[in-house]
């Protein structure tokens, strides 16, 4: 059932032209990131091999590529999650969603996991793009792999928070401002606060990413993800069961 | 509220009187405050998942998804309510052919006609056969033939599931249900079946029309008539008691001195008014 609902979910975000327009400039600007790394990094080339021990093109192409990859995801995922629950409302479908045999939490389940699963669109094509060095290099695929983790993971958050900000309106535009207002102060919590023992870190998203960035699978990093997922989630489908019990119409 | 099975219960109020709130209460998109709603003996509150296996729900606005087609808008349908896969495709045609969207498998729902969405609407609320179909306001406006096709189109339903329909269109009524439940500010001021509500519109009165009318004096004069009234040179109403019934009377005298009846019959206290009157005396 959940599956069900996701594949909706796609099928809906692929049907509108804003959907291609924004993975299109999306995919524009990493690739131009990409290339313009990959030539800063053919330009050190020869002072970088008189070094020992110096960073490969995996540090120093593909691991700032994902970086800037988390960074545009975080400005994009509002767009693509707004629709998902504030036009449902609008359009008056969610009706046939909530009159269905199904629990709330499927609902929520099924519609995060069709946002995720667009979002790995674009990932994908990060990673080939990544992936195309092999032709020409060796990779640190450890360091490769880390990265990939990582921004699974920050997606998926990414996800839960725009899914939550769908819920709490009827306008779509509406839910894209709340989910950005919050990523973004996420991501600037930390920025404000470079004190690594400053509480702010534990609100911010990205800096969970810096440690896959470096390539450092850490367990309170994954756990960290986890709960805030689980969270969001949780505050969705509470949103939603409490429009049942004030009267909103849907 | 109960409604039974096999039955067409129709729920007629003013605009606010609480009927769609009611459905929505019914069908787990409110939640009461105060007491419980039970489908086919589930509890909505206690097992939701299968209490709502046995509803189809069509609300004031159909739920479509303008930017699919109707059939992967049923396939949708089908899956949300649980129905096996190797069943799904045959349950489509069954449920198009019944709504008569047999060829419109393909079009887009944002591009059909309101009267075609409706019949979507329906289409999605009996797809996985429930015994209960609640439906808001399906006539709402649509054209006469539109309207007159979905009725038969609710009458066949009833053959196989209970029907609890909402309407401020009193005709549509008459010609569909069987039983009628009457909300006013939220309350029920009247519940009992058709014939029922018939006989509370049939009154003591009868509509005479003569081509050649006697004065009416005459007609005063005849035993069991209490009053008469002129409607115009040709028609009378005549209110009469039921003992003794005037009615064979009158149409003995029209003919043995020719009156020349044309038209003899009861008027009926018009539904309109007795609506009016149940929901007024609740002020």
């Amino acid at each position: 059932m959940i599956l069900t609902l996701a594949k909706k979910e796609l099928h809906g975000l692929f049907v509108t032209p804003l959907a291609w327009v924004v993975l299109a400039v999306l995919q524009a600007v990493l690739a131009w990131i990409f290339l313009v790394r990959l030539d800063t990094f053919l330009e050190l080339q020869p002072r970088l091999a008189q070094l020992a021990n110096a960073p490969g093109t995996t540090e120093l192409v593909v691991a700032p590529l994902f970086s800037a990859a988390a960074i545009v995801l975080l400005m994009t995922t509002p767009l693509f999650g707004m629709r998902m629950i504030a036009e449902e409302r609008r359009n008056r479908t969610m009706t046939l969603l909530i009159s269905a045999p199904i629990s709330m939490t499927t609902i929520v389940l099924g519609k995060w996991l069709g946002l995720v699963l667009f979002l790995s669109l674009p990932m994908a094509l990060v990673t080939a793009m990544g992936g195309v060095l092999l032709a020409g290099t060796d990779l640190d695929l450890g360091l490769f792999l880390a990265n990939l983790v990582g921004l699974t993971l920050i997606i998926a958050t990414f996800a839960a928070v725009a899914l939550y900000a769908s819920s709490l309106s009827s306008q779509p535009l509406i839910a894209a401002v709340l989910a950005l207002g919050m990523l973004l102060g996420s991501w600037l919590a930390s920025l404000a606060n470079p004190d690594p023992a400053s509480p702010m870190q534990l609100l911010s998203v990205t800096k969970r990413f810096e440690s896959f960035n470096a390539g450092i699978i850490n367990s309170a990093d994954l756990v960290w993800h986890a709960v805030v997922i689980a969270l969001f989630l949780a505050l969705t489908i509470r949103r939603l069961d409490r429009d049942r019990l004030v009267g909103k119409p849907s | 509220m109960t409604l039974r099975r096999g039955e067409v219960l129709g729920l007629l109020g003013a605009n606010g009187a609480g009927k769609t709130t009611t459905m929505q209460v019914l069908t787990g998109n409110l939640a009461p405050s105060a007491g419980s709603v039970a489908i086919c003996g589930f509890d909505l509150a206690d097992h939701p998942v299968q209490a709502k296996q046995h509803i189809g729900y069509l609300p004031e606005h159909p739920p479509i998804y303008k930017e699919l087609t109707v059939d992967e808008y049923l396939k949708f349908a089908a899956k949300l309510h649980g129905l096996a896969r190797l069943t799904i495709d045959r349950a489509i045609d069954d449920v198009k052919a019944r709504c008569g969207i047999g060829d419109c498998g393909k079009r887009l729902l944002g591009s059909l006609s309101k009267g075609y969405q409706q019949r979507v609407g329906i289409a999605q609320a009996i797809i996985h056969a429930p015994d209960v179909v609640v439906l808001d306001e399906p006539t709402v406006g649509l054209d006469p033939i539109q309207i007159r096709e979905i009725r038969s189109l609710i009458r066949s339903l009833a053959e196989d599931c209970s029907v609890l329909l909402s309407t401020h269109i009193l005709p549509e009524v008459e010609s569909i249900c069987d039983r009628v439940e009457i909300l006013n500010r939220g309350r029920v001021v009247f519940s009992d079946s058709i014939a029922a509500l018939q006989e509370f519109t049939r009154g003591l009165a009868l509509k005479v029309v003569f081509r050649a009318p006697p004065p009416l004096s005459e007609l005063t004069a005849i035993p069991g008539i209490t009053r008469v009234e002129a409607l115009s040179a040709n028609s009378f109403r005549v209110d009469r008691k039921d003992d003794p019934d005037p009615t064979a009377e009158i149409v003995e005298r029209a003919v043995r001195e020719g009156w020349g009846l044309m038209e003899i019959g009861p008027i009926r206290e018009r539904l309109e008014d007795v609506f009016v009157e149940l929901t007024r005396s609740e002020c």
